[in-house]
């Protein structure tokens, strides 16, 4: 079976939520929405304090060209325009908008039917991509058109689906795949199609065998749809390392995967892509997993973006657990710590992840006893146990020589590090310094 | 025996004088002609290399004193006037008068007790937990409590206070080398004139959030209600940003934007107040991204 | 509800402890502690307790009184040096006592003096036995004899370890060798911990599993300690032979004798593999393991000492720092 090459670990699955179908959110009575949900430069609010919004409606525009397009996931009137916290506590340009009933615009075709037919050309279907305002869904919201606008004197070989969902208790990659295969395969379809590629990849951890299944059943009724079956191993999902997987490549330092020939899309995004591309709709809505071993119940729902955290928790399990000791956003391995519940949920979100105290807490720091195994642990093959060092005494320079700017943050080092040295933030530090140094130098 | 001993006197003799020799053509060769003025500033600077004065080091600090021949734009804030004067003689310029300053920590001990919103677990340092989220207290001004300051003090001037989770300067220790003001990731330290007999007023507060949004986050936050510049006989403070501001050089320590401050945002320090703490000015923790906060400029 | 919880990713850890490795070396070397109580009697147990017992004092007290930091002394990293120093050492009575110095070289000068656990260049076990070998060379080189131990006597009859009788190169050395199986079991004489190549042996093929250690040392260890020997064997096996008129041992150990007696396994299986002193990459392990099994046999060989184990492993140690410098992962993306 297709794997990385070198580093990684296997953290316990806790795969919990897997049969837990999507249901539907309803809409909370106010919503807020930030503008930059996505890498890059906020949106422009395009509306203003009394206008009257529907479902899907522009309302901040994407104009630097590191932007995406955001769209309104409600129906109702504009409450004002300003700054509103956002998960991690800080404040980040917004539209507040009072709900009033739920009117789409007229143009999202909302039939349950499904389209599979795609006339667009290449061209036309990365604008619509901007237009509907898509980004990457795997964690990083990359702008979609940005990747599949291919630059002059790059060819794309390869599309790689990103359906490992490698992180521990995230699932929502998976029930997507088992409710809605058909919508996904012609998603890639048109996503292949936009690269003029041969072949598209989907790339699937063999801890999901009903989904390989499910999808390879599927596939057969799409042309250069291939399902490629991963080893269970933490991180197969990292771009970098997906690739490596699936063609062998490696990305050197610096570049992006379009330099091998490859462009990484993940599987949440290819549904999205559908139903931007045959359906119209902008990016309006999110699947997320609402997970943790102590909570009653395990969920996947379909929520408008712009839902907050604590309408969520609402919804699916009430209220969290007295001894909950914290709420991620993401996977346990690369998601954020949200300090701030009554924030809005963005674009890429992709689980509420409740964690016991008991689990929450990160053991005491003891003294490095040079085992080597971050080394080993690590997927980039380099040495976190020397950047922890270099980092503390502020020797910036070497820990750049020693290519700390490869690292990906995928947190195997201080997963695996006996001593529990903070690993993984010290390398953060250390990159966030050594970028400060370059471009004070310049 | 005595030829063995002569021998061995005669090779030695012979080797040590042969190396005499090619040291001395070594050192004339590769001598490096220097000032010596250079060596008789270094000697007079502290020497504790903190960098307060924006040169690599001490040494650095004096060569470029030599290379100017005057005191114009340098200054040594751990060393003060003394050092200034010693160094001028030694130049033969003139003295630049400076104000003696201290770092002062603009933010209330506010990471404790109920204003805690959330628990930091990850790792210790001021500019990491920046990136990470906004604070225990859920300010995204204030101090974030890690103790970069601390670490950036060359003078153990400046502690963590273990129940407030905020710093406090030791006014005696302090240089006003500026260290901690430029390790501090939120700019909450900044370097003040020390005032007469060290009594002076500052608002100890950053947050630039409205009014309403600041109360929520802290009870002592400044909400920009600007009733301290309206009492302010000298023109000495300014509201931006939903922030007072107390320009040092103009202000009095007169105290009357103490008492009016509705949050008991602004304090004073070192005054004989009846029933009042001496204070100790606090400098910050945090670490090492951006520059100083704008006033922290302090050499004049 | 509890106050959230902030930290950056990950926010999950494997459960893996430097206690927890360093109870698991403690609990691989108790075949070898059995082992040796069965050959020796009850001064093998009582000299490991004396020698753990004084480890972790010596640690406690230096941490609190010297260094006046938090006590590490349950981290168990203590009472491997303490277990490992006294499997180093005779088994006869006057070890109780030369032991206890033994355990402050090994804490205070191996292990403290660098700054703690993970900052010593050396193996302060091995540190310890060397300086033992040193300060005290007729205690440390007079071993029990085996066949004449009894099992609650202190006073033991001393007798030779096959590598010293081969050193002493008497004729009659080569047929009083103990058999094979013997020296497999640990029925030899020698330092109390290393006799059974055995009871190492099982302990290691725990620690493998339990993955604390990886093959690379070991194996390289041994497998060059026996590779050199064996060439060396060829070209001149050991024989009797008459000299000036007296019949003399000339020639080589075999490979077998050679890796079977004295202190390889103990040494290659848990004093090489020490984490802090041995390089990380595995293929600087594996220059590593080469350099300490042809330190070994050269000491043996051409050296004073008839055995070489400890100063080959130190010696290595020293050039750890440099094998890691040299011996980089290699970069996943260049």
């Amino acid at each position: 079976m297709k794997t990385f090459k070198m580093g990684g670990v296997h953290p316990e699955e806790n795969k919990i939520s897997n049969d837990a179908a999507i249901e539907v959110m309803p809409v909370p009575a106010q919503m807020v929405v930030l503008m930059n949900q996505h890498l890059g430069a906020p949106a422009t609010p395009i509306v203003q304090k009394g206008d009257k919004v529907k479902v899907g409606q522009l309302i901040g525009e994407a104009q630097a060209f590191m932007c995406a397009n955001v769209h309104s996931p409600v129906s109702g009137t504009v409450l004002k325009v300003e700054p509103c916290k956002d998960a991690f506590g800080l404040a980040k340009p917004a539209v507040y908008i009072n709900v009033e009933g739920d009117e789409w615009m007229e143009t999202i075709d909302r039939t349950p039917d499904i389209k599979r037919e795609c006339t667009l050309e290449p061209k036309q279907i990365v604008d619509k991509l901007k237009e509907m305002g898509i980004v990457g869904l795997g964690g990083a919201t990359f702008p979609a058109h940005i990747k599949y606008n291919v630059p002059e004197g790059k060819k794309a070989e390869y599309l790689i689906i990103n359906a490992a969902e490698c992180e521990p208790y995230l699932t929502s990659d998976y029930r997507v795949m088992m409710e809605h295969a058909e919508e996904v395969c012609i998603g890639v379809s048109i996503l292949r199609k936009a690269l003029g590629v041969p072949n598209a990849y989907i790339g699937i951890e063999s801890n999901k065998p009903q989904a390989i299944a499910k999808m390879q059943d599927m596939a057969k009724q799409f042309e250069g749809i291939v399902v490629e079956p991963l080893k269970v191993k933490y991180p197969q999902g990292a771009e970098k390392q997906l690739i490596n997987a699936v063609t062998g490549r490696k990305v050197p330092s610096g570049k992006l995967p379009i330099d091998v020939g490859c462009v990484v899309s993940n599987l949440g995004t290819a549904f999205a892509v559908y139903e931007a591309i045959q359906k119209n709709k902008p990016l309006i809505e999110n699947i997320l997993t609402v997970t943790g071993k102590k909570l009653p119940s395990q969920h996947n729902c379909l929520v408008r973006i712009g839902t907050t955290y604590n309408d969520i928790i609402k919804h699916t399990i009430g209220v969290l657990p007295a001894t909950t000791g914290k709420v991620i956003s993401g996977g346990t391995m690369m998601g954020k710590a949200v300090v701030n519940l009554d924030a809005p949920t963005v674009k890429g979100n992709s689980s509420v992840l409740v964690m016991d105290e008991n689990e929450a807490r990160r053991n005491p720091e003891t003294a490095c006893i040079r085992c080597g195994k971050c080394m080993h642990a690590c997927p980039m093959g380099l040495e976190p146990y020397m950047f922890s060092v270099l980092v503390k005494n502020n020797r910036i320079e070497e820990a750049k020589e020693h290519n700390i700017l490869d690292c990906i943050e995928c947190g195997c080092c201080f997963f695996s590090c006996p001593a529990n040295k903070p690993l993984t933030d010290e390398i953060r530090l250390g990159k966030n310094k050594v970028r400060a140094m370059m471009a004070a130098k310049k | 025996m005595t030829q063995q001993i002569l021998i061995a006197v005669i090779v030695l003799g012979a080797i040590g004088a042969f190396f005499a020799v090619v040291l001395y053509f070594v050192a004339q060769k590769f001598k490096v002609v220097e000032d010596p003025l250079i060596d008789e500033v270094a000697e007079v600077l502290p020497g504790a290399n903190c960098g307060g004065c924006g040169k690599a080091g001490c040494r650095a600090f004096a060569e470029a004193c030599v290379a100017q021949h005057s005191l114009e734009g340098l200054r040594c804030a751990p060393g003060g006037d003394a050092v200034a004067a010693k160094i001028a003689e030694l130049l033969g310029c003139a003295v630049e008068q400076g104000e003696p300053q201290v770092a002062v920590v603009r933010c209330h001990p506010a990471n404790c007790g109920e204003n805690r919103r959330s628990n930091y677990d990850g790792l210790r340092s001021c500019a990491f937990a920046a990136t990470v989220y906004t604070g225990e207290n859920g300010c995204p001004f204030g101090c974030l409590g890690c103790g970069d300051c601390v670490a950036a003090c060359q003078f153990d001037a400046i502690h963590m206070d273990a129940e407030t989770g905020t710093p406090v300067v030791d006014e005696d220790k302090c240089t006003a080398c500026g260290a901690c003001a430029k390790a501090c990731p939120r700019r909450v330290i900044e370097l003040r004139n020390k005032g007469n007999k060290g009594r002076r007023v500052f608002v100890r507060c950053i947050n630039k959030e409205k009014g309403a949004v600041a109360m929520k986050t802290c009870k002592n936050a400044c909400i920009g209600c600007g009733k301290c510049a309206k009492v302010c006989p000298f023109e000495a403070i300014t509201v931006t940003d939903n922030l007072a501001y107390i320009d040092f050089t103009k202000c009095k320590a007169c105290r009357k934007c103490v008492t009016e401050c509705p949050v008991h945002a602004i304090t004073d320090v070192n005054f004989p107040a009846p029933a009042k703490k001496p204070e100790a000015p606090k400098p910050a923790e945090a670490p090492a991204p951006a520059t100083e906060a704008p006033a922290a400029q302090s050499n004049s | 509800m509890n106050l959230l919880n902030i930290s950056g990713s990950p926010h999950v850890h494997s459960d893996e402890s430097t206690k927890k490795i360093m109870w698991r070396v403690n609990m691989a070397l108790i075949p070898a502690l059995l082992v040796a109580i069965a050959y020796f009697g009850i001064s093998a147990l009582l000299i490991s307790v004396i020698s753990v017992l004084s480890c972790m004092l010596f640690q406690w007290l230096i941490e609190k009184y010297i260094l006046k930091v938090p006590s590490t002394v349950c981290d168990g990293s203590a009472i491997v040096t303490g277990l490992l120093l006294a499997f180093n050492v005779p088994a006869t009575a006057s070890m109780m006592w030369i032991v206890v110095i033994g355990a402050l070289v090994a804490i205070g000068v191996g292990k403290m003096a660098f700054g703690g656990l993970g900052k010593n260049p050396f193996n302060p076990a091995l540190v310890g036995r060397v300086f033992l070998l040193i300060s005290f060379p007729v205690q440390m080189t007079t071993w029990p004899d085996i066949s004449k131990v009894q099992f609650f006597g202190l006073d033991t009859v001393t007798g030779p370890t096959p590598l010293g009788m081969l050193k002493e190169r008497g004729a009659e050395a080569l047929d009083n060798l103990p058999e094979v199986w013997d020296m497999f079991l640990g029925g030899i004489g020698g330092s109390f911990g290393e006799v059974s190549a055995l009871a190492i042996l099982l302990g290691t093929a725990f620690l493998l599993w339990k993955k604390v250690i990886s093959w690379h040392i070991p194996v390289a260890f041994i497998g060059t300690a026996a590779i050199f020997s064996c060439i060396l064997w060829l070209v001149n096996p050991i024989h009797v032979e008459a000299v000036d008129g007296v019949n003399q041992l000339v020639g080589y150990i075999d490979p077998l004798t050679t890796i079977l007696t004295g202190g390889i396994m103990l040494g290659a299986c848990f004093m090489a593999t020490d984490m802090v002193t041995s390089p990380m990459a595995k293929s600087g392990q594996l220059i590593f393991g080469v350099g300490c099994g042809l330190l070994t046999v050269i000491i043996r060989t051409w050296g004073a000492y008839p055995e070489g184990v400890s100063f080959a492993i130190l010696l290595m140690n020293s050039v750890t720092p440099l094998i890691n410098r040299w011996c980089k992962p290699q970069r996943f993306a260049c």
